[in-house]
């Protein structure tokens, strides 16, 4: 991978590296369009982004225009966006908090979003005017909020017993809402409804169209910009927040943007394509493992690397099993795991 | 310079500092001594603004503490804390570089004058050698060198240690003070060898959080407070050498 060689040269070599990333980036994503249950030739997909992009006048079939423009070019734009923003919160976690299991689940907000989301569809909460990803949204929001509140009664200050505390809350939290999906589907949910929120919980790019996308990148392009800003305070903290603040960082501040950014993020992509685990605690790490810790690199190489790694987990769930989509949460914690193995063996770094 | 007014500090009802008024001389090194749970970390911990006070205040050139931007307060002051570690994969320099971290931003990048500064930081502490290893190979006493001079990479005019020569060994142990006490800035520096604390200009004697001496130290470590305060028998003894003195002590039977 490029990344890994760029920063210890120059500009040039950065440069060089962030256009490698993106070339490889598009490549993904033309793949994402490409590769599925009927194959569309890459000149075919290009010709359909120049009509539409473009404006050109190529005569093409409007069924295949279609399922290139509306359906597989939104999904791989959406996994793209969801796994960029979900690794960058992984990574920002794991430097607050100082703990190399911490990663946008851990603090309970996928579970709150899922809670939300069967409060909604199954329980009836809203009166039908609330829609799932609304419902998921305030879940995750209303649930980080609760593990947010309780880190801070069990004393969870700046120092190194906070970073615990907020991890013990947020799994305290996630069984909680786990706990209350659970109560919610068997009292209410019949078998049919039961299996689709299963499916949705772990994580389906299948609904997505356009104004999905128009809300999941933006979301994830600002929050990723709002962390780079913030590498040298993310640095910082590789000795704890009371080091931080004596190197001048202003630990609360930056604890509450960063994370609040990271809840946020994860709040908006959870709401939108359910619970896709494993990318915001692997993709740190093997970025981490080929870039190195200094968040300069690493955010951008997780960023790029979580893009990559959802359109490709979204391209194996599409074709895997013939005729059939498999749950994206599932092809991530498949590839995942054994990934996140190897280079634990290989990296040899200090859990 | 840092004077600090009346501090009082508890955690959970315990009292670990009460009223202590200190002022730093500009560039003196002021040792602080007491013993375990006297309160040295805390006052350390009050002066580098990294704790507020529950009464008092600490000032940095007569402007409150915590006033003042956490930006702006560590480019004056650096803090060496007893035992910080990490479990990410960084080098020497690299830690040694996060010294730069109050100087820098979006619109000051890092120059050749930083690595400057820090090639003379881990000069200074002699680990340009070991500067490429990961912190995970290093040993404590590397470790501590490798924070001394993180703390020295933001230049500071006041430097905050706590008992920096705890995993030393014996060389390195006089080469750091010897260097703290010759540094052109402002130095506090707790420490638990008596003999050693010698070497400062002050000592500032803390007993149950309270400050019960502070003084050059022939006038402050007498065998009678060192008996009150640490609950030892010390004898003076002097090098026929040179004729420095030094401390012996005894437990009381």
């Amino acid at each position: 991978m490029s990344l890994a060689v760029a920063g210890s040269g120059g500009a040039g070599r950065r440069i060089g590296a962030c256009g490698l990333a993106l070339a490889g980036l598009a490549a993904a994503l033309l793949a994402g369009v490409v590769i599925g249950e009927t194959a569309l030739p890459p000149l075919t997909v290009l010709q359909v982004l120049a009509n539409k992009v473009l404006g050109a006048g190529y005569a093409l079939y409007p069924v295949d225009e279609g399922i290139i423009w509306n359906y597989r070019l939104t999904r791989a734009i959406v996994a793209a966006a969801c796994g960029a923003g979900l690794a960058v919160s992984g990574v920002v976690l794991q430097a607050l908090l100082r703990n190399a299991l911490a990663d946008p689940y851990v603090l309970g907000i996928s579970a709150g979003a899922s809670t939300g989301a069967v409060a909604v569809t199954i329980a009836g909460l809203g009166a039908g005017l609330l829609s799932l990803s609304f419902g998921a949204f305030i879940g995750a929001v209303l649930a980080f909020g609760i593990v947010a509140l309780l880190a801070r009664a069990a004393g969870g200050g700046a120092g190194a017993a906070g970073a615990a505390q907020i991890v013990l809350a947020g799994i305290a939290g996630a069984q909680l809402f786990n706990a209350l999906t659970a109560l919610i589907i068997a009292k209410s949910a019949n078998s049919d409804q039961a299996r689709g929120i299963m499916f949705w919980l772990m994580g389906s790019l299948g609904g997505v169209r356009w104004p999905d996308v128009w809300l999941a990148v933006p979301v994830a392009v600002a929050g990723v910009l709002i962390v780079a800003l913030h590498t040298r305070a993310l640095d910082a903290f590789a000795f704890g927040s009371e080091a931080a603040a004596s190197l001048g960082v202003p630990v609360r501040r930056v604890q509450a943007a960063l994370i609040g950014s990271s809840a946020l993020i994860t709040a908006v992509m959870v709401s939108m394509v359910g619970a896709i685990g494993f990318v915001g605690l692997v993709i740190p790490h093997a970025a981490r493992f080929l870039v190195g810790p200094r968040h300069g690199r690493l955010i951008p190489a997780s960023a790029f690397m979580g893009a990559v790694f959802l359109i490709l987990a979204d391209i194996l769930s599409r074709v895997v099993i013939p005729g059939q989509v498999l749950p994206i949460g599932v092809v991530t914690a498949l590839v995942g795991a054994p990934a996140f193995a190897a280079i634990l063996v290989r990296g040899g770094r200090r859990l | 310079m840092i004077d600090a007014h009346e501090l009082s500090f508890s955690v959970r009802n315990r009292r670990l500092l009460s009223g202590v008024t200190l002022g730093l001389k500009p560039g003196e090194t002021l040792g602080l001594v007491g013993p375990n749970g006297s309160g040295k970390s805390t006052l350390l911990r009050l002066l580098a603004g990294l704790t507020r006070p529950e009464a008092g205040a600490v000032r940095l050139d007569g402007a409150p503490l915590a006033s003042l931007p956490r930006r702006t307060v560590a480019q004056r002051v650096a803090f060496v804390a007893q035992a910080a570690e990490t479990a990410e994969r960084l080098t020497g320099r690299q830690v040694v570089e996060l010294g730069r971290t109050p100087w820098l931003d979006a619109l000051a990048p890092w120059s050749e004058a930083d690595e400057s500064i820090v090639d003379g930081a881990l000069a200074t502490v002699e680990m340009l050698d070991l500067a490429e290893r990961q912190w995970g190979t290093l040993s404590g006493g590397e470790r501590q060198r490798l924070h001394i001079a993180r703390a020295l990479a933001q230049r500071p005019d006041i430097l905050l240690l706590d008992e920096p020569t705890n995993h030393l060994d014996i060389r390195h142990q006089l080469a750091i003070l010897r260097l703290v006490a010759e540094l052109p800035v402002t130095s506090v520096i707790a420490l638990h060898d008596l003999n050693q604390a010698r070497i400062c200009d002050r000592i500032a004697v803390l007993h149950q959080g309270r400050l019960v001496a502070l003084g050059p130290a022939e006038e402050v470590l007498t065998p009678d407070r060192l008996r009150a305060v640490f609950g030892v028998a010390a004898r003076e003894l002097t090098d026929p050498a040179d004729g420095s003195r030094l401390l012996h002590f005894h437990a009381i039977a």
